[in-house]
């Protein structure tokens, strides 16, 4: 599996090639929200932009935004997530949102190591 | 429980309608039902028993103490409910001639003055049916002030990330860009990212003063100024008017536009309980986009005014939910100028009482005196006892008291957020208090049996995540 990158708004990046990624909601985010009961999801073709909402996901607890981490345009999203929100809750690396080619920006991503230090500061 | 239809038995029925005294007229064969109705068919006994079991099984302000944050779940005094009763005020018809319903506008043109004269606006609308809907409708006020002026690139209103959820969905759904701004750690609105996110494409700024963690914003006369420089307006929610009133006006802050709910201030049913009324308040450079119909009154004499070219038209049908209006009169006619600021400090101070009691156990993020809420954080006793903040909620169920408000403002984790409003006497708060001491206790010591609360009510703990992935909205025949 090709490495995984982060954001520090609880996103993880994985660049397919050099301007194709895949994004997703982090384990320690699914964590926080608790059980995701809808998701939203954007469409292909839609643009988006760096730290720009793109899809939001509800659980009991509130709704909250997803944030693109690059810039570029949506070339497809992962439709069973809409009926199946659990998923991101079941395996938060499996459940992609949405996979986005054309990247031409992207937001200063943190490693593994420096994620695990972020969420270390927050708790 | 079952449900209505369950008990249904065919031919079985009430004659509760007289018998017909007019001509029967038959319908056109093409414009009849095609199906007979799925009405259920059950005795007066029998519904009357139906009723009054879910009666039993709902909770109200009077069954307990109700402390859901910031939606001011106040005692509703019954002279209201008597006063909308006056067969003046409820044996009307919308459509009567204005001649013949003068006292209904007089109540509405009064009630728009002492309203003005509380939130320091020129006019007010009864129009909108609560308080999302006069967030809606006084945006659309602000988008035709600016259109009205040509200044059509003003599209975006600025959103602190503390606000009530209903206000960035407002803003989009009035046809505006939301701008999110974070907050301090204080709590209060960041004037350094307020300065960054101003511009010539600023349409307005939304803020609950005081905000949405029980805090009045000390640099309120700065905020609106940066933002009227800009050439925006300043919209108040008006949420969280019950810390000031009679005490501070957001008229006097630079506020442009406001909304109240009467159903929360002003003491009238709310929630399940009845209507709602948010009545959208501005000043006088926004008069003329008002919503229609309008009260006038001329030389003693009340009348509508329905047509008006710049009015932003109606945003509901008639002239909103009346009837809430009349029992916010009676509230502050019976409470007078003077009542309705002490209402506003026992508020400030019941909210405060609460929290100095409570704060040795219950961590409060922010520590300043509150206004008339407050909220608390049990991220401590989730990571070290994983007691959530929605198991001490449902706990409280079991001692008859109402849930606090849960995991709001977002920008606090674990967050329960108490509004005790004025009208708790001060037994009820030590009890409440006690309770709430109680339940700690018992998540540090026995954190497992928390998960099963409640446990004396007549539903225990609902499945929430099923139920919202899962929803079953009607019966299926």
């Amino acid at each position: 599996m090709k490495k995984i990158l982060f954001t520090k708004t609880h996103e993880w990046v994985q660049f397919l090639d050099e301007t194709t990624v895949r994004v997703g909601l982090t384990d320690y985010a699914q964590g926080e929200l608790g059980d995701l009961v809808f998701i939203n999801l954007p469409e292909a073709g839609d643009e988006v932009s760096v730290s720009e909402s793109f899809a939001d996901v509800e659980s009991v607890k509130a709704v909250s935004n997803v944030y693109s981490p690059v810039t570029g345009t949506i070339s497809e999203i992962n439709e069973e997530l809409l009926d199946h929100p659990e998923l991101v809750n079941e395996n938060p690396y499996e459940a992609w949102f949405a996979e986005i080619e054309n990247v031409s920006e992207q937001e200063e991503l943190l490693s593994e190591e420096e994620y695990e230090q972020l969420i270390h500061e927050e708790e | 429980m079952k449900l209505i239809f369950e008990k249904s038995k065919a031919g079985r029925g009430c004659d509760i309608l007289p018998s017909c005294d007019v001509p029967i007229v038959e319908l056109d064969d093409n414009m009849k039902r095609q199906k007979e109705l799925h009405l259920p068919e059950i005795s007066e006994t029998d519904i009357s028993r139906h009723y009054t079991e879910l009666m039993k099984r709902t909770f109200g302000v009077n069954d307990g103490f109700y402390p859901l944050g910031s939606c001011t779940m106040k005692y509703n005094p019954k002279i209201n409910d008597e006063m909308a009763k006056l067969p003046g005020f409820s044996n009307i018809h919308p459509l009567q001639p204005a001649s013949t319903a003068q006292g209904c506008l007089e109540v509405m043109k009064t009630t728009e003055k002492y309203l003005c004269e509380i939130t320091g606006m020129d006019a007010i609308s009864f129009q909108p049916a609560a308080g999302a809907h006069g967030e809606f409708t006084g945006l659309l006020l602000i988008r035709a002030y600016h259109e009205a002026r040509k200044d059509e690139k003003r599209n975006k209103i600025i959103v602190p990330d503390s606000a009530h959820g209903t206000n960035p969905a407002s803003a989009a759904m009035a046809g505006f860009t939301v701008i999110n701004i974070t907050s301090t750690k204080d709590g209060y609105v960041d004037l350094e990212e307020l300065k960054k996110v101003v511009g010539d494409d600023t349409a307005g700024f939304m803020l609950t003063n005081p905000n949405t963690v029980g805090l009045f914003d000390k640099n309120i006369l700065e905020i609106t100024e940066i933002i009227h420089k800009a050439g925006g307006l300043n919209y108040y929610d008006g949420a969280n008017l019950n810390a000031i009133m009679g005490i501070a006006r957001p008229g006097d802050m630079g506020f442009d536009v406001v909304h109240l709910n009467l159903h929360k201030t002003f003491s009238t049913p709310h929630g399940g309980g009845g209507p709602g009324c948010g009545p959208v308040g501005c000043k006088e450079s926004l008069i003329k986009f008002l919503p229609l119909p309008r009260v006038e009154e001329e030389n003693g004499v009340y009348k509508l005014i329905l047509e008006r070219e710049e009015s932003i038209g109606r945003v509901k049908g008639f002239y909103g939910n009346f009837l809430v209006v009349v029992r916010a009169l009676t509230y502050i006619l019976t409470l007078g100028g003077n009542g309705l600021k002490y209402a506003s400090e026992n508020a400030v101070l019941n909210a405060n009482y609460m929290m100095h009691k409570l704060k040795d156990i219950y961590k409060m993020p922010f520590s300043e005196p509150c206004m008339h809420e407050f909220v608390m954080t049990v991220e401590d006793l989730k990571k070290e006892k994983g007691v959530s903040a929605l198991d001490i909620a449902k706990a409280l169920l079991d001692y008859g008291i109402h849930p606090p408000t849960m995991y709001f403002p977002l920008i606090v984790h674990e967050a329960l957020m108490l509004e005790p409003t004025e009208t708790e006497s001060k037994e009820t708060l030590d009890y409440v208090i006690e309770i709430l001491r109680e339940v700690y206790e018992e998540a540090m010591t026995n954190p497992e049996s928390l998960h099963q609360c409640p446990k004396k009510t007549p539903i225990g703990r609902p499945d929430e995540v099923t139920a919202a992935r899962n929803p079953v909205l009607r019966y299926h025949f």
